[in-house]
């Protein structure tokens, strides 16, 4: 089946969570007939089962579908998913490298977000087509004709020939693809060059390794060939070339232009990253494909076996997944309250959460895990600097000079009722405005600079709270400035909790200290003897509470020789017991290892 | 080993605000049938009990079991002693709430071989039995405890509550002078427990009681020990006191992890190794018993591990504690080996102590029982 050049389209679908994206490129799939109804899952490009329940995606996929046009010509057109989520910006910017144009999915009734704004502009910097495709018409709430003139008014793009579709029920998906051969320009390149594919994403297999999706630029690429990864130097053998379709299925070679995979035994996905470019290691092209970066871990956070004796499980676990996941980096971390266990990084919270989920769904593992952090620049009196990620490992008082810390630009947009809320959310965060913008009538954007460490201590969920969940963020790096941060620390029956000490703004440091030791409190349970509580910045304590001795604890009544009954109970205050942490002679439960996290400091 | 035999009476006048055992409203209709269940769940044990085993310890329990009439009541006592074999010594108890009873029916139970009764007072002051909901107030249980001294009763007991809503330290001291005063051989001081699901435990829930604070029960539970103590009675259990040699032989049993036959709705049984409970509803209790069913709910078999732990935990209830001999004798293992790091912590916490002989809960452990009770689990 050959297709030409200059009938193949590569695309991307950009949409909010929950906008459509998934069911759409479902019904493209069903209406081309690269899969029938009856084989159709529900949503096959979301695979994995987390995502499915999250309504996200975390791994991209690449499949090819054959459509007749209605003049009769086949064209090939690849799909290229993308993730959906902030975390997640520099592989949708790759994705977006492997295509030539996009579907803007946009729900009908609730318009742009900030994502996909931040998406739309990020395809418009490749230069991809963008394609409008106002979704999900077929609800009573749809305004259309209001969403098109967002589209138009907010990121400039002509709206008129906008597809009114409803993946649920099919319309509009003829049109759909009707445009996307008519307006995507076909692929560039030349297959008869030197190789350069870029590899937008990959996937493990354990029986063939690393499998990186690519995308063709120039050349061709086929098994038996040695390629050379041009950013690691890293050679291997192709020993497959193959396309999903969205099975994977194994072609003869991918050609200029093309979208598939490749496996090439290829054992560990830090020698294969995403961004990279594939070369000929015999004719190598004389330079690499732009944009390559290394993912930099944003937050970092300990986890730690709730078993000591599941330590290497752990390890295991943490291997496993970063085959497969070259932006988790993890290395041993011991701590005095909690044992040994990692020290990991992540691209945001999102991906801390999800990682977190994986082990313990797919590795039934019990962990602790820590407040997250973010890498603070701690300039020393010495004149050095060090990079600090945990805060138990700031330096003390007197050899800090200064400390800096990361900071993003958001984006939030908000119905207009909701500015004041934000702003005052914002300011709250110590963040500093930067503009506000009116989309069309009822909806503003506002733009901040916030700490990002801010953002990771419940924004979001605060975000969504203070605007009955109307507002959407994105956010990126703008780099590091220096604040005024201590370092807090917790001492339990005063010996310090290394796990819960936190960097904080000074200024804050006595209200989250409170708020901190407070709900500290509530979660240690009584003992036979009282636990004062404190927060403490260097020696001097700015907080304490005290968990009140029990003094008496007795099933009094014994009664009619049901032991079992009181066996039972015994069980599950021992159960209850058996997922503390001994800290000293204190039992302290795990939910006191996240308080950090949830504390409200109005509390 | 002679076993004990517990029946369940599960009948009362009115049930208490506080009481989450298994009682039903009494009337005469439901008591003939339970009493006819009641038999033939005894022909059924009977005729499996291993020949032999004899009977030491009977206690007649409720619910209420002085709410059944006289007649009724002397009819259950012959057929438990028609159909199992009692020892000659046998120790059999028969719980009394102080509005059920009148000299007649003390006089009729001490003829039928009852030899120690067990009155439930609670408290001396009318304000605080309202609040429990009791049917009785102070002067039924000086009658109670005079008539049953005149019918020839030697060995009463007296049950108290203490940290009851709105019980003060005075009330309370006043309680157990009363009743001290009233020279029984044997009493049993529970701290008041709010049960889920009772009315008491719901009226706190909405904040119209108070329920009693920590500090105050322990400086009641502190008196309780102290006012009983100078007055002649040995502190023996967590929440008993005896006169010398007037310990409660059924109680005990339990506490030894011992053997024990439970009749009745909601009744407990420990044999052979295992341990099973009877259904609390009264209608699947009869129904099952007459259709010749074990009207059991629960069952499960014991591994030596499990009669270990039990072992341990009711028997470090009693203030002398866990017999090391005794613990080697039965399971060929030493309690210290059983359980190493837990008696050493425990030990270094300052809430038991190891002496030559025993394993035993100290003054501070006696209070915090839960805490020690626990690690052996």
């Amino acid at each position: 089946m050959a297709i030409s050049q200059d009938r193949i389209r590569n695309f991307c679908i950009i949409a909010h969570i929950d906008h459509g994206k998934s069911t759409l490129a479902d019904r493209l799939l069903e209406f081309t007939g690269t899969l029938t109804k009856r084989e159709m899952q529900e949503q096959v490009l979301d695979t994995m089962e987390l995502e499915k329940e999250r309504g996200i995606t975390i791994k991209m996929q690449a499949v090819r579908l054959i459509y007749k046009d209605k003049s009769g010509q086949e064209y090939m057109l690849n799909i290229i998913d993308t993730p959906g989520h902030v975390d997640f910006t520099y592989e949708v910017s790759r994705s977006l490298a492997a295509c030539e144009g996009a579907l803007l999915v946009v729900d009908a009734s609730q318009g742009i977000e900030a994502q996909t704004l931040a998406n739309v502009y990020l395809a418009l910097e490749h230069d991809l087509e963008i394609i409008p495709v106002i979704n999900k018409i077929d609800l009573p709430s749809a305004e259309p004709d209001r969403v098109k003139q967002e589209i138009e008014d907010v990121i400039g793009l002509d709206a008129s020939d906008a597809v009114l579709a409803s993946a649920k029920t099919g319309r509009g998906v003829e049109e759909i693809l009707e445009q996307i051969v008519k307006k995507i320009p076909p692929p560039g390149g030349n297959d008869k060059n030197p190789l350069k594919a870029l590899i937008f994403d990959s996937n493990y297999d354990s029986y063939k390794g690393v499998i990186p999706y690519i995308r063709v630029k120039e050349g061709t690429i086929k098994k038996g060939m040695q390629i050379r990864m041009m950013a690691t130097g890293a050679q291997f053998e192709v020993t497959e070339v193959g396309i999903f379709r969205p099975a994977p299925t194994v072609v003869d070679e991918l050609k200029a232009g093309q979208v598939g995979f490749i496996a090439a035994s290829i054992k560990n996905v830090k020698e294969c990253r995403v961004g990279d470019t594939i070369t000929d290691a015999h004719r190598p092209a004389d330079k690499p494909l732009p944009g390559y970066k290394k993912a930099t871990p944003m937050v970092f956070c300990g986890l730690y076996p709730v078993e000591n004796a599941n330590y290497d499980s752990l390890r295991d676990a943490l291997e496993k997944l970063s085959l497969n996941d070259a932006s988790l980096v993890y290395e041993p971390e011991t701590s005095d309250a909690l044992g040994f266990g990692f020290r990991c990084g992540f691209l945001g919270l999102l991906h801390m959460e999800i990682i977190q989920e994986r082990l313990e769904r797919e590795y039934r593992l019990e962990i602790i895990t820590t407040a997250p952090s973010v890498v603070y620049h701690v300039y020393t009196t010495g004149g050095g600097m060090v990079q600090v990620e945990n805060p138990s490992k700031m330096p003390g008082a007197g050899e800090v000079e200064r400390v800096e810390e990361p900071f993003v630009k958001a984006t939030i947009m908000v119905p207009k009722d909701y500015v004041g809320a934000v702003m005052e959310l914002c300011q709250n965060r110590r963040g500093i405005f930067k503009n506000m913008e009116y989309m069309g009538m009822t909806r503003v954007m506002l733009t901040y600079e916030l700490p990002l460490a801010e953002i990771i201590f419940d924004f979001f969920d605060q975000l969504k709270s203070s605007t009955r969940g109307y507002a959407s963020l994105d956010y990126e790096m703008s780099g590091y400035r220096e604040t005024n941060l201590v370092k807090m620390d917790i001492l339990v029956n005063n010996e310090p909790l290394d796990a819960l000490s936190c960097i904080t703004h000074r200024d804050k440091a006595y209200q989250r200290g409170r708020a901190l030791v407070r709900k500290m409190r509530k979660l240690i349970p009584r003992h036979h003897f009282e636990i004062p509580i404190q927060a403490a910045i260097g020696n001097k304590i700015i907080a304490r509470e005290t968990v009140r001795a029990l003094r008496k604890d007795v099933l009094a009544k014994c009664y009619g020789g049901d032991v079992t009954r009181k066996r039972k109970l015994l069980e599950k205050q021992k159960e209850g017991k058996k997922r503390m942490k001994q800290v000293g002679s204190v039992e302290v439960p795990q939910e006191a290892f996240m308080a950090v996290l949830s504390v409200d400091d109005d509390e | 080993m002679d076993i004990g035999l517990y029946i369940h009476v599960p009948f009362c006048l009115q049930k208490c605000r506080y009481c989450d055992f298994v009682s039903y409203p009494y009337n005469k209709d439901d008591a003939r049938s339970y009493l006819q269940a009641l038999e033939r769940e005894m022909q059924y044990y009977a005729r499996r009990l291993t020949p032999g085993r004899r009977v030491s310890t009977v206690f007649i329990g409720g619910g209420t079991p002085t709410v059944l009439e006289t007649g009724d009541l002397t009819k259950l006592l012959e057929n438990a002693r028609r159909y199992f074999q009692w020892s000659e010594d046998a120790e059999v108890t028969v719980e009394a709430n102080p509005g059920t009873i009148n000299k007649h029916k003390l006089y009729m139970l001490h003829q039928m071989g009852v030899n120690r009764l067990s009155l439930g007072v609670q408290a001396y002051q009318s304000r605080l039995l309202n609040l429990l909901g009791r049917v009785h107030d102070y002067r039924q249980v000086l009658q109670g405890v005079s008539a049953a001294r005149q019918v020839g009763f030697n060995n009463l007991n007296l049950d108290l509550i203490f940290g009851i809503p709105g019980q003060s330290l005075k009330d309370w001291q006043e309680s157990l002078a009363m009743l001290a005063d009233l020279q029984p051989e044997h009493l049993a001081c529970y701290s008041l427990q709010l049960e889920e699901g009772t009315p008491l435990a719901a009226a706190v829930e909405r904040g119209e009681v108070t329920p009693c604070r920590e500090e105050l029960e322990l400086k009641m539970y502190n008196k309780l020990i102290d006012f009983l103590t100078a007055r002649g009675y040995r502190h023996y259990e967590i929440s008993n006191f005896s006169k010398p040699g007037c310990q409660c032989r059924h109680n005990l049993l339990y506490w030894h992890n011992g053997e024990y036959l439970g009749l009745g709705p909601a009744a407990h049984s420990h044999l052979d190794m295992q341990r099973w409970s009877n259904t609390a509803s009264i209608r699947q209790y009869t129904g099952q018993v007459l259709k010749n069913v074990p009207p059991v709910t629960e069952r499960h078999k014991l591994t030596k591990k499990d009669v270990m732990i039990e072992t341990a935990f009711m028997g470090l209830r009693l203030l002398q504690g866990l017999d090391r001999n005794e613990f080697y004798r039965r399971f060929g293992q030493r309690i210290t080996d059983v359980w190493p790091e837990e008696v050493k912590k425990l030990c270094h916490q300052g809430l038991l102590e190891l002496t030559d002989t025993h394993l035993r809960l100290t003054g501070k452990g006696l209070r915090l029982a839960n805490l020690v009770f626990r690690e052996f689990v």
